[in-house]
């Protein structure tokens, strides 16, 4: 018997388990999240778990799932909302979903810096509103990537698929950041490896795609900020938390940095009263990385397969190692 | 020196007289004749620099952010030798006469001309100034910007950001039209359109298709992309982009036709000129979803009316003509739109010339 809780059913999903016969489900077949009360009682005895990134899958959860749970199956390729450690010390195992999802996310990260710096929202806002008079040498005009120094914090599949996307438009130069060296993947870009401290003084653009643990937690704060070019740009995909809101705000009204655009927020949803959503130049969309119908639709079965080779005891096509 | 303040002081009497938007250099001091000049807007530095400091012009401008009205124009072109124009000025028979035989050179500040008669040009003998290469990056950046924009629905995502449509993280909401593995289809594959097709290349996009007047080898060479009938390009690709210039040909080439071949998922955007596009036949495509979705650097007319119902469309992104946008570019296009300015009233080689 295997839980599959999903809170949208997809129709490619479905079609996998009907055909596997490996398993019975039981499923929170909304397209709101399942609430804490209902999943703590849903997945009792349960022996898979087949989950979104709007749970938190803690030590509650997995005591109340009990010795039964062997294997819980993500549909994200980030895993901070899973308490690696528990998780660990049980023996369950995880599937993700990492690659299939690098395109639709590199894309969306170049869709946003794009908006941000050539100033798409604000421009088309201008439109609407009357703002658009007549064509004016100086009017609405933003920064361009020709000759610019371009840091990524996190050179890992997104981040070089960024980076990939990013060199015909005219960088001049690559810099990235992170816990080591990876010479393998930034010898494509020259990418050079420098400090923190060093990536913030010398991007004109800097793209966030590391994942959030406790070391990148909070990373973009204050004194990062006041290292970076006024005429700077700020970008990231990655997770809210590896961003200090607050700070980012300070540094986008006194034009610290010319401006920012994220993916994602802390909360998410960002409550719509959030002084980020008041300013022109700073773009937030509502985490939508991955969403191309293709790319959700590859996410769904993958963490079905993942879920399926679980149980079975078989190994997975996308295993994250604890 | 006494000549000099008592330009000066002849300077300070007679600007506060002209209508305040109209500038005018003293001549030199030594107040040699020089070849008259006007300018139709103010204009980035960089451009302003080069004209001033030759000492090859008088200067007389429409100082000014906004368009210089047209009887102000015809008025001020009288007896002038160069004409430095934006894209918002129709060059044509009427404005040439009221400038007369003097009238050697005019230089736009943009690539396209099809605000300026050639014909009229032509037949006086009247040299053409153009502002291509010094552009082409920022265009096409700003292409890709609006075709990721437009497939990707980062303004209804933004929207929904700032109006509590945003919930938790869904699987299926909110979902476009990725690049990899797509076809993309290129109508006018010049200078912009090559361009294009390089930043498009690493997302993944399988082919390259292009429609042309006729085949463009020297364009299609580091990345392969096919030669084919416009009606082909329309029935394959999952996004167009029209990169062409307007001419008698291109004129509402984009139209019902266009569209009823057009895949029901695919992506159109258009930076090159709004009269490519027939815009009635665009928006019924949209409504009736004929295509997925468009976006639009450029209209007809421009700006475009604010009850245009084409604004009114969720899946159709407007841009006010921002493409060649940035401080680096638009001061080089004034620059050289001065240097071929310059170039022209000496009579040599231009920079960048149109032929005609």
């Amino acid at each position: 018997e295997a839980r599959f809780e999903q809170a949208e059913s997809d129709a490619r999903a479905q079609k996998v388990f009907q055909a596997s016969s490996v398993c019975s489900i039981q499923q929170w077949d909304s397209d709101e999240p399942i609430p804490r009360s209902e999943l703590l009682a849903g997945v009792a005895g349960k022996h898979g778990l087949l989950c979104l990134l709007s749970e938190r899958i803690d030590k509650e959860v997995l005591d109340a799932a009990g010795s039964n749970l062997k294997i819980i199956s993500t549909l994200s390729v980030g895993v901070d909302h899973l308490a690696l450690e528990e998780i660990k010390k049980r023996g369950i195992r995880v599937g993700y979903t990492p690659d299939i999802l690098t395109d639709a996310t590199a894309e969306l990260s170049v869709a946003l810096l794009l908006a941000a710096c050539r100033r798409l929202p604000e421009s088309a806002e201008a439109v609407k509103n009357g703002g658009w008079t007549t064509w004016k040498p100086l009017w609405m005009c933003g920064y361009g990537l020709s000759d610019s120094t371009v840091g990524i914090i996190g050179l890992g599949r997104i981040g070089q698929a960024v980076a990939r996307r990013l060199k015909p438009f005219g960088v001049k130069k690559f810099l990235y950041t992170g816990s080591r060296p990876k010479p393998e993947s930034a010898v494509e870009f020259q990418a050079d490896f420098v400090p923190l401290t060093k990536l913030a003084e010398e991007s004109d653009f800097v793209v966030v795609t590391c994942s959030l643990t406790p070391d990148t937690k909070g990373m973009c704060d204050k004194d990062f900020f006041s290292r970076m070019k006024k005429t700077s740009v700020l970008i990231n995909t990655s997770r809210g938390a590896v961003v200090n809101q607050e700070d980012l705000y300070q540094a986008l009204v006194s034009g610290q940095i010319a401006a920012a655009g994220l993916d994602v927020t802390t909360p998410e949803p960002l409550p719509t009263d959030h002084p980020l959503l008041s300013l022109k130049n700073c773009v937030i969309l509502p985490h939508i990385g991955s969403a191309t119908y293709a790319t959700r639709s590859a996410m769904s079965v993958l963490a079905a397969n993942n879920l399926l080779a679980g149980l079975k005891g078989e190994s997975m096509p996308n295993e994250l190692q604890l | 020196m006494r000549t000099l303040g008592r330009l000066r002081r002849l300077k300070t009497t007679l600007v506060p007289e002209f209508h305040s938007c109209c500038k005018l250099q003293a001549p030199n001091t030594a107040g040699k004749q020089l070849p008259r000049i006007y300018v139709t807007r103010r204009i980035p530095p960089d451009g302003m620099k080069i004209l001033s400091q030759s000492g090859l012009c008088n200067i007389e401008q429409w100082d000014s952010d906004e368009p210089v009205p047209r009887s102000e124009l015809l008025e001020k072109v009288a007896g002038i030798r160069g004409l430095y124009c934006l894209l918002t000025e129709k060059i044509d028979a009427e404005v040439l006469d009221a400038a007369g035989p003097s009238l050697q050179v005019v230089s736009t500040m943009s690539v396209g001309y099809d605000h300026v008669s050639l014909e009229e040009l032509k037949k006086r003998g009247i040299r053409l100034g153009y502002t291509p290469d010094v552009l082409t990056e920022a265009v096409a950046e700003l292409t890709v910007a609006l075709l990721l924009a437009t497939s990707r629905r980062l303004l209804e995502a933004v929207d929904e950001a700032k109006n509590g449509g945003w919930g938790t993280w869904k699987p299926l909401w909110m979902c476009g039209y990725g690049l990899t593995d797509s076809t993309v289809g290129i109508l006018g594959l010049g200078r912009i359109g090559a361009a294009v097709m390089a930043r498009l290349k690493p997302f993944g996009v399988k082919r390259f298709l292009y429609a042309d007047t006729g085949p463009r080898p020297d364009m299609a060479t580091k990345i392969p992309a096919e030669f084919v009938p416009l009606e082909e390009l329309a029935r394959h690709s999952d996004f167009i982009v029209v990169c062409c210039a307007l001419t008698p040909e291109t004129q509402g080439i984009c139209g019902n036709r266009l569209f009823s071949l057009m895949k029901d998922t695919a992506i159109f955007i258009n930076t090159s000129r709004g009269g490519v596009v027939n815009q009635e036949d665009l928006y019924q495509a949209l409504v009736n979803g004929q295509i997925a979705a468009a976006g639009l650097d450029v209209t007809e007319p421009e700006p475009l009316p604010t009850d245009h119902p084409l604004l009114k469309l969720k899946n159709c992104v407007i841009l006010p003509h921002i493409a060649s946008a940035t401080v680096a570019t638009r001061n080089a296009m004034a620059a050289l739109a001065a240097s071929n300015l310059l170039a022209g009233l000496q009579g040599k080689a231009m920079g960048k010339e149109v032929p005609l």
